[in-house]
């Protein structure tokens, strides 16, 4: 019995249809692709989407008085309301096109942090950060005389929320984190965390690109400041994501690159710069990509978030069983709360030489330290083998993983 | 590409009991490799005796085709001059990037590390130990500092 409407009707078979790439072979197998945290595969119609503007409706946006350039600029401009939608974020103004998460961290931490934070004022990260969450802080406390500081993880690959309490003091400026962690899956509780930081006046940033292509994120509720993430882990293009910041905070800050697009009116004098979202987006934009980051929201809506969330919480427990039965392996990660991410080593054969076995298998998984090298650190180990699932993976692709590992035993006995 | 002929028999036997295994104290020269991709790491350290390459060893953690390929590599050069190193060097890089190179007579058991060049991403994990170990060696050129 299942409760959601939308889940009882979710026909796995055909989502996967909708992936053409899907039903390619690799090494003379049929492909199972279970590196979707990595980077997520499109749907026809997020191709088609982004083909069809190429064909029709390319112009330059925010530019031209022609035809061209209006449809291109409405088409634009719509990706930016679908995005908002998608989120619930208050206000279109406050939704800006970046290359991605990492862009839109890097942006925060030049633009809001660098020119406010002070020597000995304090950045708290967590231990489950993706580099893209900390290189950008060290580079800042580097140039600010700010300090990173870390709240830890404990063995489940949880935070727990009462050390953020402790972490958190007059001295810290800003709260960043992931919402999910990309090497472990651990959701981490954004409201409560963020709640914490605000009591004591600090600004929240969180990095949620393993988030929204599985679950449900209502930024009006969650109540952070910032919220980054990328299009290319939630079925859209590359090279396109997006920042969503608190409007009254993004306009106290200063733009972060210069160029065209940004500006109002510039003399050798003096340049007065566009409003928001304009102001943080020089240059031409990805105008193809959000095209395609709206078709790809379309998409999730089509199936609906819930009833991905429910077919990937599914799987996931059927792989956690099926994965806690292979002799050898031990599950990295053990958060009750998790996305349907696997992060596992297996006794005797190190993952890097699990990922070239199970790739003769037609079998994609992520392989090594995935960007999380102090995850990897705490655990003890130099990398881990991961699989990941999306909209698309249906319970044959878990048979799959688990007789590639079967043969990799083989190898190795 | 067959599992077969990267995981052979040799490789394997290497993989889990790696030969010269451990750190030489003391040693004339050391170098660390690091190859982020995989996480791998490596520690060779060498005793010189003249131009020769008289003893060394190697520790770290890596995948097997790493270590095996730093194992074969230290029974490969225990003993011989730098221009004999040098010139194995040469052949191996050979046999692990031309996919159409002839596998030399004189590797002996290096040649169980031609099926690599079939996994090109490998190729990497393969030679960590050859450039750490001339790193320790040109290090060893290097004038000792004494202050």
């Amino acid at each position: 019995m299942n409760a959601n409407p939308a889940y009882s009707s979710y026909d796995a078979g055909r989502v996967w249809r909708d992936f053409p790439i899907l039903s390619r072979q690799v090494n003379g197998k049929p492909l199972v692709f279970l590196d979707s945290a990595a980077s997520s595969q499109r749907p026809a119609s997020v191709i088609a989407a982004v083909d069809e503007y190429e064909t029709l409706h390319h112009a330059n946006v925010h530019r031209g008085v022609h035809q061209l350039s209006q449809e291109a600029t409405k088409m634009f401009e719509h990706a930016r309301e679908r995005v908002r939608e998608f989120v619930n974020a208050a206000s279109a103004r406050e939704v800006i096109f970046t290359r991605g998460t990492t862009e839109s961290i890097n942006l925060v931490a030049q633009s809001y942090a660098r020119p406010r934070l002070q020597r000995g004022d304090e950045i708290l990260l967590t231990g489950l950060e993706h580099h893209a969450n900390i290189v950008p802080w060290q580079l800042v406390a580097e140039q600010t005389g700010a300090v990173v500081k870390v709240v830890p993880i404990d063995y489940l690959g949880e935070v727990d929320v009462a050390n953020f309490s402790r972490l958190i003091t007059e001295r810290t400026r800003i709260v960043a984190f992931a919402h999910v962690s990309n090497a472990l899956g651990t959701v981490l509780p954004v409201r409560e965390i963020t709640r914490l930081a605000h009591e004591r006046g600090a600004v929240v940033l969180v990095d949620g690109a393993q988030a929204v292509p599985h679950q449900r994120v209502d930024l009006q509720a969650l109540g952070c400041d910032f919220y980054a993430f990328s299009a290319h882990k939630m079925y859209g293009p590359t090279g396109i994501g997006a920042l969503i910041g608190r409007e009254s905070l993004l306009e106290s800050m200063p733009p972060w690159q210069g160029g065209g697009d940004m500006i109002l009116t510039v003399s050798f004098e003096k340049t007065t710069f566009n409003v928001l979202p304009f102001k943080f987006e020089a240059g031409t934009p990805n105008i193809s990509g959000a095209v395609g980051m709206a078709a790809a929201i379309d998409y999730i809506d089509s199936l609906g978030i819930d009833a991905i969330h429910e077919h990937e919480q599914r799987l996931l427990k059927i792989a956690t069983r099926k994965l806690e039965a292979v002799p050898g392996l031990t599950i990295i990660g053990s958060s009750p709360d998790k996305a349907a991410v696997i992060s596992f080593t297996v006794e005797g054969i190190h993952p890097h030489d699990l990922g070239t076995i199970l790739d003769t298998e037609g079998v994609a998984v992520r392989t090594g330290h995935h960007c999380a090298m102090p995850v990897m650190e705490f655990f003890g180990v130099p990398a881990t083998a991961r699989a990941s699932f999306a909209c698309y993976s249906r319970e044959s692709d878990i048979d799959a993983l688990v007789a590639a590992l079967g043969k990799a035993r083989e190898v190795f006995s | 590409m067959d599992l077969k002929d990267l995981y052979r028999d040799v490789i394997l036997d290497h993989n889990k009991s790696p030969r010269l295994f451990g750190k030489l104290e003391p040693a004339d020269s050391s170098a660390d490799g690091h190859n982020p991709l995989c996480g791998d790491r490596l520690h060779i350290t060498v005793r010189l005796e003249g131009d020769r390459v008289s003893d060394l060893r190697f520790e770290g953690k890596g995948c097997a085709i790493s270590v095996a390929s730093a194992s074969l590599m230290c029974e490969a050069v225990k003993g011989k001059s730098r221009r004999e190193i040098t010139h194995l060097f040469n052949e191996v890089h050979e046999v692990l990037t031309r996919h159409d190179a002839p596998v030399p007579d004189d590797l002996g058991k290096l040649a169980a590390l031609s099926g690599v060049r079939e996994f090109p991403v490998r190729v990497k994990c393969a030679s960590l130990c050859w450039h750490t170990l001339n790193a320790a060696l040109e290090r060893s050129h290097e004038p000792v500092k004494t202050e």
